[in-house]
């Protein structure tokens, strides 16, 4: 009875592409934020671009996450660790969106043009000018961004924790190769 | 079904296992902050040392801090559209912010004609692309990278005693970077003009303009006064003269300026700006630059404005030149840290940039 279902193959390959994708911006950013070397504007430009690619994946996740629902947590894990497990995966839903979002509206209040992917699109403000709101919102992303990455941290110790101390499926579940093992094939029947 | 305890005896490696990732990534992240490395030039540190000489008045920009607001348009003639597609190169009129400034982080610094002049500016084409710069009246920029911007900025912060700098100090910063000898003799011996009105600015850093077929050129901008230039004559005791005369000047009658757009020889240093170009460069005639009202920062349109040199329109791009993108980034932390502190009131205030006919109907 080890064997717990795995999520979907869009949901393990949304999983990990926007893993990768949230890590090199955290590290990005915490890295731009305070450089003053040759390659500012390069990664500014690229924190830009990634940043509206994760929203825009955070939102077909979340549809995902409503359409299809994750498979269950082991039944013998304890209902306060079920809670703080699900409560952790509501607020990363939540930063992945509102962070974009925070990043987007602080360069709208601080006046930026907010070019993408080189100049080829220019996205509009969906703030007023106003450079008050602008340093408190740049404010804001910081701390949030210090938050989804102790969110992220603990996600991390959590799921390896799974695989290799409780060794319960949790972590096999969200992994891409998962789709070999007949059991979880099986489970795609419903 | 046995219920298994929620932490099952494990190896001391399989442990290992599971602290090991986050705990990697944790000294990544503190690393790529400068957290490992408290030396590491950062924003914060350039911004320490532009504070080191200047203190820190809340509220205003961290360099360039005395400064007024100006308005009027560019207008482009189509000279310079062959070598890049910017719109704001084609014929016709765009709406022009801009700011001039003394260099330093001291808003109350009294003017004097030796004073680093700046001109900022914010084009806004009506497709939407913008272009903003922040220009000079030095013939080449004092330093060559961000780490001698800081270390010149350290080696002449005033002594605590005397209020001055330390002239030992700023010798061995001399003594030690002889490559920019030449520079520091260009910036002292330049010629110096009566004012803001009959200056030219220069971008001292260059930039590659994009033409339509891709191809790029490596240039640098300076604005060149149509006003007749005089030279700078003394003004003891007149702390804001200046700026009084800029703003008669603009009550008096618009001040235009003509965009020269220089190219690089083959023998120039694009990514140095200490470095001056040769003198028979091609140079363009791109526009016309008219201001033509000016207003004090205190209500002014360019008070909520960096003037980041890296905002740049299609058809333009940064060069190399590590002092363009150091610039770009200190000035985004400088402008987070001053919107969101109170500001005093500037030294050039309302009252000062009144026009005169308005003054008189107030009186009225």
């Amino acid at each position: 009875m080890k064997n717990v279902k795995s999520f979907t193959m869009p949901s393990r390959v949304l999983h990990w592409v926007m893993a990768v994708m949230i890590l090199a911006m955290i590290f990005i950013g915490v890295f731009m934020a305070s450089t003053v070397g040759s390659d500012y504007y390069r990664l500014v430009a690229l924190h830009r671009s990634v940043g509206i690619a994760i929203l825009v994946l955070a939102m077909l996740r979340l549809g995902n996450r409503l359409h299809t629902p994750p498979p269950p947590l082991p039944e013998d894990l304890p209902p306060v660790i079920k809670v703080g497990a699900h409560a952790s995966h509501i607020l990363l839903y939540v930063l992945m969106i509102v962070l974009p979002l925070v990043g987007w509206g602080m360069l709208s209040a601080g006046g930026y043009p907010i070019p993408l992917w080189g100049q080829s699109v220019r996205l509009p403000p969906i703030l007023p000018y106003d450079p008050m709101l602008w340093a408190e919102l740049r404010s804001a992303h910081t701390l949030l961004a210090f938050l989804l990455f102790g969110l992220v941290l603990a996600h991390i110790t959590a799921a390896l924790f799974h695989g290799l101390i409780r060794r319960d499926g949790v972590l096999r579940s969200m992994l891409l190769r998962a789709s070999l093992d007949p059991i979880s094939q099986e489970s795609h029947g419903d | 079904m046995a219920t298994k305890p929620l932490v099952p005896s494990a190896s001391a490696v399989r442990w290992l296992g599971v602290i090991a990732a986050p705990t990697a990534l944790a000294l990544g992240f503190l690393w790529a902050g400068g957290g490992l490395t408290p030396h590491r030039l950062t924003q914060t540190s350039l911004l320490d040392a532009l504070r080191a000489v200047d203190g820190t008045p809340p509220g205003f920009r961290r360099n360039h801090a005395k400064g007024v607001c100006v308005t009027g348009w560019f207008e482009g003639n189509g000279n310079a559209a062959g070598i890049s597609t910017a719109s704001v190169l084609q014929p016709g009129r765009v709406p022009v912010v801009g700011r001039f400034a003394l260099a330093g982080g001291m808003p109350f610094q009294a003017d004097a004609p030796a004073k680093v002049r700046s001109m900022a500016l914010r084009l806004m084409s009506p497709d939407g692309q913008e272009w903003r710069m922040g220009i000079n009246d030095i013939p080449v920029f004092p330093v060559r990278t961000p780490q001698e911007f800081q270390d010149l900025q350290l080696a002449s912060r005033p002594d605590p005693a005397s209020g001055k700098p330390d002239p030992a100090r700023v010798k061995a910063f001399r003594a030690a970077h002889p490559w920019l000898r030449a520079a520091g003799a260009q910036i002292t011996h330049r010629p110096l003009s009566s004012g803001f009105s009959d200056d030219t600015y220069r971008s001292l850093n260059s930039f590659l303009f994009v033409a339509k077929d891709g191809a790029k050129a490596a240039v640098r901008l300076s604005m060149v006064p149509l006003q007749p230039v005089t030279p700078a004559d003394a003004h003891a005791g007149d702390h804001d003269y200046l700026f009084r005369q800029l703003i008669d000047d603009l009550h008096a009658h618009p001040l235009q300026w003509r965009l020269m757009v220089t190219l690089a020889g083959s023998g120039d240093a694009i990514d140095n700006p200490s470095k001056e170009w040769s003198r028979d460069n091609r140079q363009i005639d791109a526009g016309t630059l008219t201001l033509k009202d000016i207003e004090s920062e205190e209500n002014g349109p360019c008070t909520g404005i960096t003037f980041d040199p890296l905002v740049l329109p299609r058809g333009m791009m940064p060069s190399g030149d590590p002092i363009l993108q150091a610039r770009s980034a200190a000035y985004m932390r400088s402008f987070y840290l001053r919107s969101g502190e109170r500001p005093t009131a500037p030294a050039v205030s309302p009252e000062m940039t009144v026009p005169p006919a308005n003054a008189k109907d107030n009186k009225s």
